[in-house]
């Protein structure tokens, strides 16, 4: 170390400040990695969430489930392996709609999922509308109605 | 070449030409993209109008992080090679960039409640946000908080690089953990999801904020420049008169 300059001196020590810090990141990132996520899909509730724990459900809201009735609304939520039936009286975002992504957080009750919100997810993709139509039009059209 | 444009005199000398050009470039490219963002592009498919929300939440969020890399830089030269211009340049760049961070947290929060349903959650990329915005709270309180600015030079220059690593967790929150906020759109593996008549508008206003910031960058590292001699001046001048008593 006697025969480095300071600025090597300075800039050893900074590589190795950051190189624990990035390890030590890591390290808590991969401890923490269940416990960051904001919602569980389908399966994950069914296999993990306790009757009456108050937990996020997340998933895509299948298509043709939506019923509406003087209690509120009840629909389907999947992840392509379950789906879990969500009941829920309350505002609806915007984006609610079959076929898009949806978190709710509620309970479990039974076998139905009780929901106190609703928020919509939506993916990354955008563009305009007539470019949704046109792909519809040609055939071509992969995403969600 | 860091040396060569470290000295103030020759940085003066730089920025007066780079100056005027990112002044034209910002004002062409804001009229432009505002035009373009609010105007000339498309409604979308699923989100109608409130999509153009976009064009200023997006390009602020990539130049709230750009900002703080270039800070984390500018420390590494600070605390390795000691050139105080370096120092000079992150403190510049603190407020803008923190102005950065906060407007993207409130226009995703005007964003987030016709869309989402909610103002705020405490997901995964929007927490990292947050965080973001306080570290450069944080740089400022601590750069600013000593009575002789360099003395907080360099406990604020560790702080940011210490924060670099909230800048990976950004970007990739959407992609390590489930969360609210959908993936990126632009910079993704497959290219990106966007159509190409809202990409357009999004890069030009990227480039209008990228050029308000060098603008911005600039004119406070100057004046941090004079108010630095202005000091030094005044401590000359104070030192001389006890020399003549």
């Amino acid at each position: 170390m006697a025969d480095l300059s300071p600025k090597m001196r300075r800039g050893i020590g900074l590589l190795l400040i950051l190189t624990a810090l990035g390890l030590a990141a890591m390290l808590v990132l991969s401890a923490l990695r269940d416990h960051v996520v904001f919602f569980y899909g389908p399966t994950d509730i069914q296999a993990k969430a306790k009757q009456g724990q108050i937990v996020r459900l997340g998933g895509l809201v299948v298509d043709d489930s939506i019923q509406k009735d003087q209690d509120g609304i009840r629909f389907q939520v999947t992840d392509q392996t379950t789906s879990i039936e969500v009941r829920y009286s309350g505002i609806l975002p915007d984006l609610f709609r079959e076929g898009q992504g949806v978190i709710t957080e509620g309970r479990l009750d039974g076998d139905i999922f009780q929901a106190d919100t609703v928020l919509a997810k939506h993916d990354e993709t955008y563009m305009p509308a007539e470019v949704a139509d046109l792909l519809k039009d040609q055939g071509v059209w992969k995403g969600q109605e | 070449m860091f040396d060569y444009l470290a000295n103030p005199t020759r940085f003066r000398a730089i920025t007066a030409v780079i100056f005027p050009v990112a002044v034209v470039m910002t004002v062409t490219a804001m009229c432009y993209g505002l035009y373009l963002a609010f105007f000339a592009s498309p409604a979308d498919y699923q989100q109608g109008e409130t999509v153009r929300i976009m064009y200023i939440h997006v390009p602020a969020a990539w130049m709230a992080l750009l900002a703080y890399l270039a800070m984390a830089v500018s420390a590494i030269f600070y605390l390795v090679w000691r050139h105080p211009l370096a120092d000079i340049g992150a403190r510049a760049m603190a407020v803008p960039g923190a102005s950065f961070a906060l407007i993207t947290l409130l226009t995703g929060s005007f964003w987030g409640r016709p869309m989402w349903g909610t103002w705020w959650v405490w997901d995964a990329r929007l927490t990292s946000m947050l965080i973001l915005f306080f570290l450069y709270l944080g740089y400022i309180a601590l750069a600013d908080g000593f009575e002789r600015p360099e003395r907080g030079s360099k406990p604020a220059s560790l702080l940011l690089i210490v924060g670099v690593i909230n800048l990976p967790i950004i970007k990739f929150s959407v992609d390590w953990w489930n969360t609210l906020h959908q993936g990126s759109s632009v910079l993704r593996f497959g290219g990106p999801s966007i159509d190409p008549a809202m990409l357009l508008p999004l890069l030009i206003m990227a480039l209008a904020m990228l050029g308000w910031f060098i603008c911005i960058s600039i004119l406070r590292m100057n004046t941090l420049l004079a108010q630095r001699r202005l000091t030094a001046l005044e401590i000359r001048g104070h030192s001389s008169q006890r020399g003549q008593a």
